[in-house]
């Protein structure tokens, strides 16, 4: 079943985002022009990238997540919290390594606190996940006090606009991310136990495998990803707005990951696709922002996306799917 | 005492204690005046909160409650100032198309055999981005029914006042609760959210129930987006955003079990009104932050959904042990 | 006698899903006023038959009569609605609602479009007085009652809405003794006001008790009906379970093998209600056979011994010393491996490869660090591919692609993958075609002279015979017998799950 490299980077995710590109390229003449100024790189193309850093940040949690057959809501509220926290403490004089570190350990602590409630009390993870998705975006304003925290700090600022070998920092973070978790998963024995678990925990648990930490490590990581992509947000505006950071993100993730192609009801999952889900949600937005559309238009747009692949994906699809090809093989076999 | 009863009781007592504790700091807040206004403001966030509970009960979630009152808002709006539609009709019109919205949603869920939270977000998607395709901004509505309607009130002693819109959410949860507790669509409802297989057996017509349920909610959400417009005299596109998040809050407060199959429509009206009484006194207090709030309720939300957890999982070892019998 | 005598018959029924032939030519007949047991083990055919009657499937041959008229069911709704009633053992009620509205669910009257609640509860306390339910308040919630209860409650349900026919699919499951006697009496009102009973169940005793007629299937085929009257428990036993067993009587199989050492012993395992504690050493190179009937605690067993449901009395010594076995990874650790019953639920992950499913245990053994790669992969499961003779296209093929068993030679493979020193396999054989049988048998013999310890449960008795060096027989979530030597053979193994002739069996 081994296909040739070429082969395999083509496939249903690939030949969406061609298209969307496309789309956009015919819509708006000069999106695929790229300008070098101030050593680094300018054009919508790079635009596209940097802007869905932080979904794409966020899909790559999400898309562990949801291979254990769960879902993590709060992440849009961890955001919050993890910008908040970086914020203040860049004000109040720490400095920017100390502010990101502490930001990304309190995503991770909010990770660890679904993952207990998932996996040692046994809730449903949509149920788990609610409780800090409502009183996250009150702790980040309990940190904030209520203001949008500004700051000047550069070091914490490059974070989210500063760049490396001239492409977006944003976007650098999230393909080291992407790069660093699929070998985790994969190099491990992790990424398998991750599936099998998803798929059938039931007989998981017969083969041996211990759910628990392994059901914890998942959501920690999601907060992890979730701070990250807090910061960045955070860094990108120089200030942490607790009412609007990461809002519907949790949504834009969860939606960036059916794109990649694993399933809502957990097993097989790929990260670099579900990434490439997020770049193609960032390349429909950038497309209607660049044709003249209201960018809320692009609401309906993603919408519709979900609309085609729950369709898709429905049984009666796949049953349907399953008949045309049996009437396509008898006409071909008489 | 049924097991069910215990979370509403336990967010009734919460409630009493709560509010007494508030009325010891701050005697102002025992009132007719301060609770006529836990009424008004809160009555489109409790309308919202009957048709979530239906939904949650039948064993689903509606995320897309906020931005279908958010659209009601806006169509409202478009029309009665754009196109000088009385103001009713622009009610009827808006219901129908809420309805229609839920209705679809309904289908959706049962036919596509998807989570109902992944279609009601495509939902939340589709209801704020055409709000959004109507209008960017916010627009007024300045009509004298508009006015008439604020005329509206029954007065109460002690100078408090029960609004038009707080009598009209008073009114739903009367007709919710003999919906959900005295019909057949009730009983249907529970039915499905306790095992939707067994009640397919014994019955229940779970794709009409499920499309009802859905329909119910988004109709229900389209009046909260009338009772909105009428509360702030304006459409705007952005308006109720997490609403869906306080509307949820509530029902599982005020007792409804979040996988479904228990839970009672007054419960949601003691969840609301926990949540009216702490914004209240965060008011009252002057020096304590509205985030206050958020944190409160999501600590709540976290009590109810361990103590559900707790009282639902111990009082059931029967079923657990057929269960296990059935791996033989 | 005429065909008027019967209120439902079944006659020449096949029904095939795919390559499988689930029933093969079945006729069944269900008097009035007569309780029929139904019988036969896991994947006999008695739950695709009662589907057949209930509507929920459609027969690809032979057809249904209700009171000798043709029928077609759409669904068990139109079933129940022409008479004929069902009861599962999972009760199908809804235990977050009153009994009274249990009762009436879909039929409830109304007064001005409102539910009359107080005409259901009335109503409701008058039906359950009848089925001997008098302290019951119609008004509490479902779940807070008995299974033995909700048994009654849907029983009440499904004779108000149909009528004619009753079918109880293992109602007596998860019952104790006094909750058998009080279903057994409202089971006989029912038989004495003229309802067909199907009465499916494993509980030999309780055919005996209550039945009039007994049908037994074994493989998808009808072996005979017979009035019980005339059949002993024996008899029974060997028509579910036998071939031609009664020609085989006495020729013991094997003599007494040569075992290893001692591996594994347990003394005074068991749980609370699962299974009575029993005492059972294990050598190496032994195979220890499991007889019982489904229900018999054989499977509780298993579960035990691999710490699925870990024991809680008694203790585990391996190798002569204590070991504590809490979860299947502790078990795992000390070198046991199970290959469950139901190969779907709990065997096979069903979207991984055949490669990684014969890997899972072993990585599971390693842990998330020390990965095995593609490569090792590759190798394991190819070398025990080649080994089992598993024929799959590809070993990055998905395991559910797979047949029944060849899925199940994956399943062996992922345990021997792990290099265990005991190994406990739960009807290893069932449902799976003959090539693979026949192999499996072979690795059963291979792994025990290689000096493997083995536990075996299974109901085919002549394979069993072949390859155990004792058998033991479980009844009743008890270990009741032990058998070894010139005990050894099918005639006697029957007995003994009959609880026949006990001196017969004596060791």
């Amino acid at each position: 079943m081994r296909r040739h490299p070429l082969m395999r980077i083509l496939n249903a995710q690939t030949v969406a985002l061609a298209g969307v590109l496309l789309l956009n390229w015919f819509l708006f003449p000069g999106f695929f022009d790229i300008a070098w100024q101030d050593g680094r790189f300018f054009g919508s193309l790079i635009d596209v990238l940097n802007r869905g850093a932080p979904v794409a940040i966020l899909a790559v949690g999400m898309t562990v997540v949801i291979a254990t057959k769960g879902v993590d809501l709060s992440v849009g509220a961890v955001m919050a919290v993890a910008g908040a926290v970086a914020a203040t403490m860049v004000v109040d004089g720490y400095s920017a390594f100390t502010a990101i570190v502490v930001a990304l350990a309190v995503g991770t602590l909010c990770g660890v606190w679904n993952g207990l409630l998932v996996a040692l009390l046994d809730i449903q993870p949509i149920i788990a996940t609610l409780v800090l998705m409502v009183a996250g975006r009150g702790l980040a304003q309990l940190i904030t006090e209520g203001s949008i925290v500004t700051f000047s700090d550069p070091h914490l600022i490059f974070m989210g606009t500063g760049s490396f070998l001239g492409f977006p920092m944003a976007a650098v973070i999230a393909l080291v991310l992407m790069i660093a978790v699929t070998l985790a998963v994969r190099r491990t024995a992790i990424g398998l136990f991750i599936e099998a678990v998803g798929i059938n925990r039931s007989a998981a648990t017969f083969a041996g495998i211990r759910s628990r930490m392994l059901l914890i490590s998942v959501y920690a990581l999601s907060g992890f990803c979730a701070a990250v992509a807090g910061i960045i947000v955070a860094a990108d505006i120089r200030g942490a707005d607790a009412n609007n950071s990461g809002l519907w993100l949790e949504l834009d993730a969860i939606l960036a990951v059916v794109i990649g192609g694993t399933s809502l009801l957990g097993g097989r999952f790929s990260i670099p696709m579900a990434v490439i889900g997020a770049i193609i949600i960032q390349a429909m937005n950038t497309g209607i922002l660049v044709s003249g559309f209201p960018p809320e238009f692009n609401l309906i747009v993603k919408a519709g996306v979900i609309i085609l692949i729950l369709v898709l994906q429905s049984p009666i699809a796949q049953q349907l799917l399953i008949f045309s090809r049996r009437n396509a093989g008898k006409r071909s076999t008489p | 005492m049924n097991r069910s009863l215990r979370p509403l009781a336990a967010t009734t007592i919460i409630f009493i204690i709560a509010y007494g504790l508030s009325v010891a700091q701050f005697p102002n807040m025992f009132s007719t005046r301060v609770l006529g206004n836990f009424l008004t403001d809160n009555a489109f966030l409790g309308i919202t909160a009957v048709g979530m509970t239906f939904v949650i009960i039948s064993g689903g979630i509606d995320l897309s409650v906020g931005a279908v009152i958010g659209f009601t808002g806006v169509l409202v709006a478009v029309l009665v100032s754009w196109f000088s539609v009385h103001p009713l009709i622009a009610f009827a019109i808006a219901l129908v198309v809420a309805s229609a919205f839920g209705a679809l949603m309904g289908c959706a869920i049962h036919f596509l055999q998807v989570p109902s939270f992944i279609v009601t977000l495509a939902g939340m998607f589709l209801a704020r981005g055409a709000a959004s395709v109507l209008t960017q901004d916010s627009i007024p509505v300045n009509h004298e029914f508009y006015s008439f309607i604020s005329t509206l009130y029954i007065k109460l002693d002690g100078g408090g006042r029960i609004s038009f819109i707080g009598g009209l959410m008073l009114l739903v949860f009367v007709i919710g609760a003999i919906l959900a507790h005295r019909t057949k669509f009730g009983s249907y409802v529970y039915a499905l959210g306790g095992n939707a297989t067994s009640a397919s057996l014994m019955g229940v017509p779970v794709a009409r129930t499920t499309i009802l349920v859905y329909t119910l909610s988004s109709f229900l959400a389209g009046l909260a987006g009338v009772v909105f417009s009428l509360y702030t005299s304006a459409g705007y596109p952005l308006a109720a955003v997490g609403v869906e998040l306080d509307a949820i809050g509530a029902v599982v407060i005020g007792g409804t079990l979040l996988t479904g199959g228990y839970g009672f429509i007054f419960g949601s009206f003691v969840g609301v009104m926990l949540q009216g009484l702490v914004q209240t006194y965060i008011i009252f207090d002057g020096s304590l932050s509205s985030w206050w709030t958020k944190i409160v309720i999501g600590m709540l939300l976290f009590l109810f959904i361990v103590l559900q957890r707790v009282i639902f999982s111990s009082s059931a070892p029967k079923l657990k042990h057929v269960r296990k019998l059935k791996h033989e | 006698m005429a065909d008027t005598s019967y209120t439902l018959q079944a006659r020449g029924i096949c029904k095939y899903f795919g390559e499988h032939t689930a029933l093969q030519d079945i006729d069944f007949a269900l008097r009035p006023g007569e309780v029929h047991a139904l019988l036969g083990e896991n994947g006999a055919g008695k739950s695709t038959l009662i589907k057949i009657l209930t509507g929920a499937y459609h027969p690809d041959a032979g057809e249904v009569l209700l009171e000798d008229r043709p029928v077609s069911f759409r669904d068990p709704l139109h079933a129940q609605a022409h008479g004929i009633g069902t009861v599962y053992q999972e009760v199908n009620l809804l235990p977050n609602r009153s009994v009274a509205e249990n009762l009436f669910l879909g039929r409830q009257p109304t007064r001005f479009g409102m539910v009359d609640k107080r005409r259901i509860e009335r109503e409701a306390t008058e039906l359950l007085a009848r089925y001997g339910l008098d302290d019951i308040d119609p008004r509490a919630e479902l779940g807070a009652y008995s299974v033995a209860v909700q048994q009654i409650v849907a029983i009440a349900r499904a004779v108000e809405l149909s009528g004619k026919v009753l079918i109880l699919d293992e109602p007596t499951a998860s019952l104790d003794r006094n909750e058998v006697e009080k279903l057994f009496e409202v089971i006989a009102d029912l038989k004495a006001r003229g309802l067909a009973i199907v009465f499916i169940t494993h509980f030999l005793d309780q055919v005996f008790a209550i039945a009039d007629r007994v049908t037994i299937l074994r493989n998808g085929r009808l072996i005979g009906t017979e009035p019980l009257t005339e059949m002993s428990r024996t008899d029974v036993v060997r028509m579910m379970l036998g071939k031609d067993i009664s020609f085989s009587g006495g020729t013991s199989a094997v003599g007494e093998r040569e075992v290893g050492e001692l591996l594994v012993s347990f003394r005074g395992t068991g749980r609370t209600g699962s299974l009575q504690p029993f005492s059972l050493d294990i050598h190496k190179g032994e195979v220890i056979g499991v007889a019982g009937l489904l229900g018999s605690g054989r499977t509780e067993m298993a579960r035990i011994m691999f710490g699925i449901d870990p024991a809680d009395s008694g203790e585990i010594r391996l190798n002569g010393t204590p070991v504590s076995i809490q979860s299947a990874s502790d078990a795992i650790a000390h070198g046991f491996g199970f290959c469950p019953e139901d190969r779907k639920a709990d065997g096979i992950i069903g979207d991984l490869s055949v490669r990684e499913n014969i890997v899972i245990a072993l990585q599971g053994k390693l842990g998330w660090f020390r990965a095995l790669n593609r490569d090792d992969q590759l190798e394991i499961a190819g070398r025990f591919a080649e080994m089992l003779d598993i024929r799959a296209a590809s070993p990055d093929m998905p395991i559910k692609l797979l047949s029944g068993g060849n899925q199940q030679k994956v399943i062996l493979a992922r345990w021997l993958a792990t290099d265990p020193g005991f190994l406990i396999l739960d009807e290893p054989t069932r449902g799976i075609d003959v090539g693979a049988h026949a192999e499996i048998v072979r690795t059963i013999n291979r792994l025990r002279d290689d000096g493997m310890a083995l536990v075996v449960i299974s109901s085919e008795l002549d394979e069993v015979v072949a390859y155990s060096s004792r058998i033991v027989v479980m009844r009743d979530r008890e270990l009741v017998a032990e058998l070894r030597g010139e005990n050894i053979n099918p005639s006697v193994i029957v007995q003994a799950i009959a609880n026949q002739s006990d001196e017969a069996i004596a060791s």
